[in-house]
């Protein structure tokens, strides 16, 4: 049996006490409601119990305002609820600008992780204490889940499509990493460690496996290795249209709809690029699919990303 | 007590005794036997689905799972759901007390369509068979949610079997509810118009009402499933162009009201069993009426809160967040009503009455923790951890099991026409209660602290909840046991009780106890209002 038994579990980012809070709010809420159904009924079933066997119930009257306080109350409590958990939990999807940005891959049954410095990890996530960290993930094959219980933090992690959270950690130590969307035979081992550390220890730590490639060089790499660089030239020149200040950007189709290039289009003009051309080129790039892995697909995201770093926009 | 009371004894001709042998049973269209018929049929699937639950809080006694392997503990979970939900909570208080009671409390000889009654059953018993054999040949590891991908590419078990017969069994949902609807509309007694209707007949309308819009939906996700597993058609795999979240959109459409087509049936019975005990008539009738109608529609209105982290729009988690407050509150209603009920009463604590208040208090722990839930900012927290876990069988055990046990104990004298031992009836409420929330709260807090729910193993720090919960599992148990031995026995060995032995308003309680095959020996007439119990005689002593 564990050593210890916690009643309360750690708080360690900085939406683990607002959410606590929310918590604490909504038990005092019902530990009221409780407190009062309970007694009313003890004390009604004692306090009006039948004793010689003939009484019988006073007759019932309605009261309507009785029953317009025992809806309206309820109903003002929820609005507070309601508002109060709207603003965590966009709270909680919507990272903050500068956040820094690991990759996720997950499969039966393990998880990827991809540093930004291209430092590689399997089921423990090292991250720096005070820094805010998105988490852009994806799955290799069903539906699965990040959840750090210590960062009230939980998103499930698609096949096929991004899905990202973020959070900031507040206390170094070491951190239960779970799978909470039943994922198949070892959907209970799909679990590891989020270890947060002082920066500094960090930094020693993304130098300790050696020379690490930066995710965006190994992409630059992939962009040339794969062909890639032959239509999309960084002048606009090539048959595709030029990447650079592309990520980011609204882009106008052929079919005249208009779409945000983010991580999930960028993915998907690699394996699916017939589907939604940009206006003024020609559907004739080739799949990539089956020649890039997700962890590759990743890495053309971040160096696309880095493209649109350095230069201004430039019409592709 | 004297011994003045008048011998009591059986109806000469009953239902029971109107004819004889097997085929007098199962080429029966009597709604009152059809009902038991499936009482039987759903006992019997619920001692199944308790020894799967039995075997799950034996496995996590401790953490590191040595009693089966990660595979049979991923199908004890899916077998022990798809069981209770499908086989045993769906069906067990409309098609067993609802078939019974829907035509006797509206002075019906029978429901709108005995044959497609008794059709309803035969397919049931289909869907089991399908249901069982997945179970026997090797059984199937999808969670009972059978989310898209996992079940329709990459599970290697029985799942087209097992979603046949979850299919199959949805028809005869439907086919009760359609029956039910049609039944209160077109037979109800001269004079017993809709707000003199006694507010099981309400509650029972309304949750056939979610039968037939809800289920069809179920066949579709279901028969999607099985096109994707046999055909490869990728609606849900996204290799393909598919999405595997709109499965889990066209799933929770009808699942998500089928949590209301389990409990309404339930509050139903706990607005017949108050006023009868409590001896007064029912706190605002109007609106717990009206309640059961707003969480009917309403309830068709929430699906996408169990999506909150999957990957759906913010928005849509806000508007699905306000919606399911707002579902709450005819609930909160209801549970004011009933308390406000019992002020002024004459209590009588029977067994049916302690069922029902442990009802009121269970109900309203699993729907207070279901704003948890509903609150979006704590729902990331805690969705898919066993604070899920212990909100919904406080909802589905707590609520629906406990009105069921209530309305079985409430209508059994009038089903079989004799008493079970009181003292024994109350002795199994009391330890059903007690083992129910030493099983089940400590799993809010587990939830809270972060074990995912299906898990086969957890870390060891988990272990003391798990192992209360366990040892709360076992007392449940002989909770359970306690009324499936004292109920047989009492079919030989009860008192008899005579037509109306609480003294009950309602038109089920003006005939014989076992009713005769037609119900009524005349066609009674209704002038008044229900549960006008100030005009009725003191319950007789036990």
């Amino acid at each position: 049996m564990g050593r210890t038994f916690p009643l309360f579990p750690q708080r360690a980012s900085t939406a683990a006490g607002q959410v606590d809070a929310l918590f604490f709010f909504l038990v005092a809420v019902s530990v009221f409601f409780v407190v009062l159904i309970f007694g009313l009924i003890a004390y009604f079933s004692v306090r009006y119990r039948q004793r010689t066997g003939h009484e019988r119930g006073e007759p019932t009257r309605t009261s309507i305002g009785l029953e317009i306080t025992w809806t309206g109350i309820p109903m003002a409590l929820t609005v507070v609820m309601f508002v109060w958990g709207v603003k965590l939990f966009f709270n909680a999807y919507s990272p903050p600008p500068g956040a820094m940005e690991v990759f996720v891959v997950a499969k039966q049954w393990m998880w990827k992780f991809q540093h930004p410095e291209g430092r590689r990890e399997i089921n423990e996530l090292h991250v720096p204490l005070g820094q805010p960290i998105q988490l852009t993930m994806i799955s290799e094959d069903v539906i699965h889940d990040l959840f750090v219980p210590a960062f009230r933090t939980k998103m499930d992690v698609l096949p096929g499509r991004y899905s990202t959270v973020w959070f900031q950690a507040t206390r170094t130590g070491t951190y239960h990493l779970f799978c909470s969307q039943y994922c198949g035979t070892e959907h209970s081992k799909m679990g590891g460690w989020v270890h947060v550390m002082e920066p500094a220890d960090y930094a020693k730590w993304l130098s300790g496996a050696g020379a690490n490639e930066p995710l965006e060089v190994a992409g630059a790499r992939l962009f040339t290795q794969l062909g890639c660089i032959t239509c999309h030239q960084p002048n606009g020149t090539g048959r595709g249209p030029s990447l650079v200040g592309a990520f980011g950007r609204t882009v106008k189709l052929t079919t005249g709809e208009t779409l945000v290039a983010n991580e999930d289009y960028v993915r998907m003009m690699v394996l699916t690029p017939g589907v939604k051309v940009v206006a003024g080129y020609q559907p004739i790039m080739p799949t990539f699919k089956g020649l890039v892995s997700e962890e590759g697909l990743q890495q053309l995201v971040a160096y696309i990303k880095s493209l649109g770093k350095e230069e201004g926009a430039k019409t592709p | 007590m004297t011994n003045a009371e008048p011998v009591l004894k059986l109806p000469r001709e009953n239902y029971l005794n109107a004819n004889y042998g097997i085929k007098s049973w199962l080429l029966t269209t009597d709604h009152k036997r059809i009902a038991l018929l499936y009482l039987v049929s759903v006992t019997l699937f619920f001692v199944l689905g308790g020894i799967y639950a039995g075997l799950i809080r034996l496995e996590l006694l401790t953490p590191y799972g040595h009693f089966v392997s990660d595979e049979s503990y991923n199908k004890l979970f899916t077998m022990h759901g798809l069981i209770m939900i499908f086989f045993f909570l769906i069906p067990s208080i409309p098609a067993v007390l609802g078939n019974f009671m829907l035509p006797m409390m509206i002075g019906a000889r029978d429901l709108a369509f005995p044959r497609i009654n008794l059709a309803s059953w035969y397919i049931y018993i289909l869907g089991g068979i399908f249901t069982l054999t997945a179970a026997v040949t090797g059984g199937v590891d999808t969670g009972w949610t059978f989310y898209t991908p996992y079940s329709s590419t990459y599970s290697n078990t029985h799942v087209i079997t097992m979603a046949a017969g979850v299919f199959i069994t949805g028809f005869s949902s439907i086919f009760t509810g359609l029956n039910f609807i049609v039944t209160t509309h077109k037979m109800r007694v001269p004079g017993l118009t809709w707000f003199r209707l006694p507010l099981f007949v309400w509650s029972i309308y309304a949750t056939s009402l979610i039968m037939v819009l809800g289920t069809p939906v179920l066949a579709i996700s279901l028969s999607l499933i099985g096109l994707e597993r046999l055909f490869h058609v990728g609606v849900f795999n996204p290799a393909m162009g598919g999405d595997p979240i709109l499965f889990q959109h066209l799933f929770w459409f009808y699942s998500h009201p089928a949590v209301y087509i389990m409990i309404l049936p339930a509050m139903g019975v706990v607005s017949e069993v108050i006023p009868c005990f409590a001896r007064r008539k029912i706190f605002g009738y109007h609106f717990v009426a009206f309640s059961s109608l707003a969480i009917a529609v309403l309830g068709f209105l929430v699906w996408g809160h169990h999506m909150f982290v999957s990957g759906q729009s913010i928005y849509a988690g806000m508007v699905f967040s306000i919606l399911s407050f707002l579902v709450a509150i005819p609930s909160a209603i209801k549970v004011f009503n009933w308390t406000a009920t019992l002020y002024k009463g004459s209590v009588i604590y029977r067994t049916p009455m302690l069922y029902s208040l442990g009802f009121i208090g269970l109900f309203t722990i699993g729907g207070l923790t279901g704003l948890f839930l509903a609150t979006l900012g704590i729902d990331v927290h805690v969705h898919d951890t066993y604070f899920v876990i212990a909100h919904f069988h406080y909802i589905m055990v707590g609520g629906a099991v406990m009105g069921y046990m209530s309305g079985l104990h409430y209508w059994w004298p009038k089903i079989t026409g004799r008493l079970y031992p009181e003292g024994w009836g109350r002795l199994a409420a009391l330890i059903i209660f007690i083992g129910f929330n030493l099983t089940f709260f400590p799993q809010f807090v587990l939830g809270y602290l972060g074990m995912p729910r299906r898990y086969h193993t957890y870390p060891p720090e988990f272990q003391v909840f798990n192992v209360m919960s366990s040892a709360g599992a076992s007392i449940l148990g002989i909770g359970y046991l306690l009324p499936l031995i004292y109920l047989l026995w009492s079919l030989r060995y009860g008192r008899v009780a005579g037509p109306n032995p609480w003294a009950a308003t309602g038109l089920e309680w003006q005939t014989t106890s076992p009713p005769p095959t037609d119900n009524f020996s005349e066609t009674p007439a209704v002038s008044d209002e229900p549960y006008n119990y100030y005009d009725m005689e003191p319950v007789p002593h036990a």
